[in-house]
C-alpha cells in the first residue's frame, strides 16, 4: 500500500482555527500518513515558541456558546478577549483537550513537516529565533510541489 | 483477553486516543497485543478506522462502566 500524503495550509491564528490543522496533521501522521503543513499569514502564529498569544473572542463570533448571553457593547470591553481565551483554555483542560504546544509536538515527533510561508515571515517581519526549530521556509511553489502529490489537501 | 501491553487513555480527547495508542505500538513487536482503555466515545469509530488504515488488528471492542476497551494485535 503506498503511503498516503496529506496537504494542509494553515491561514488563521486564532485558539480555535490552531486546532484543526494540528490535529488532523497529528492524526493523519500516526495513520502512517506523510503530512506537511504550510503556515501562511495569521497561521505562522501557530509556530512561534511561545503560543501565549494565541486568543479566541466572543467579539463577531455569534456561534460562540456563552455561559451568559453577552451583548456585544459588552465584548468589545477590555479584557473580554483575555477572559474567553482563560474560560475556553480552562474548559478544554478539564474536557482532556490537547493543549496546542503538545499537539504541535506529537506533530514534530511525528515527522510532520513544517513549512512557514517566506513571503508572510518578511510581510510581518517576524524573526526566524521567534520560531520553533526545525522549520523550513518557502513559498507557493514548495507547498504545490509536495500538494500536487497528495490524496487529502486542505485549507484551513 | 491476554495482553503484552496497556495504554490508559481515559480522559483524553481526540485525536489523542489515536496518536497515543500509535506511540505505545511504536516499541511492541509484531502480533504483541495492546489494551487500549479510553472514555472518549469518539474513539469507538476511530479505533476502528485506525485499525482499518494501519493494518493492526482490532481484536475486541467492548464498553465496561462507561469505558471503552480495545485490544489491537500489532502488524
Amino acid at each position: 500500500m503506498a503511503t498516503k500524503k496529506m496537504a494542509i495550509i494553515a491561514t488563521k491564528g486564532t485558539l480555535d482555527m490552531a486546532y484543526p490543522p494540528l490535529i488532523l496533521a497529528s492524526t493523519a501522521a500516526a495513520l502512517g500518513w506523510e503530512v506537511q503543513v504550510f503556515f501562511t499569514f495569521y497561521g505562522l502564529q501557530l509556530l512561534r515558541k511561545n503560543l501565549d498569544g494565541i486568543k479566541i473572542s466572543p467579539l463577531a463570533n455569534p456561534a460562540m456558546p456563552m455561559p451568559v448571553p453577552m451583548p456585544v457593547f459588552v465584548q468589545i470591553l477590555p479584557g473580554m478577549e483575555s477572559m474567553a481565551t482563560m474560560m475556553m483554555k480552562d474548559k478544554m483542560k478539564k474536557k482532556g483537550v490537547a493543549s496546542l504546544e503538545e499537539l504541535r509536538s506529537l506533530c514534530l515527533e511525528a515527522e510532520v513537516k513544517f513549512i512557514a510561508c517566506q513571503m508572510t515571515v518578511d510581510l510581518f517581519e517576524f524573526e526566524k529565533s521567534e520560531f520553533i526549530d526545525g522549520l523550513e521556509y518557502g513559498g507557493a511553489a514548495t507547498f504545490m510541489k509536495f500538494a500536487g502529490e497528495t490524496d487529502v489537501c486542505l485549507f484551513i | 483477553m491476554n495482553f503484552d501491553k496497556e495504554f490508559d487513555a481515559s480522559g483524553l480527547a481526540c485525536p489523542l486516543p489515536i496518536v497515543k495508542t500509535k506511540k505505545a505500538l511504536n516499541d511492541m513487536s509484531s502480533g504483541q497485543v495492546l489494551r487500549v482503555v479510553a472514555t472518549d466515545p469518539g474513539s469507538c469509530a476511530d479505533m476502528a478506522a485506525f485499525a482499518d488504515q494501519t493494518g493492526h488488528q482490532l481484536l475486541e471492542q467492548s464498553t465496561q462502566d462507561k469505558k471503552f476497551i480495545f485490544f489491537l494485535k500489532k502488524a
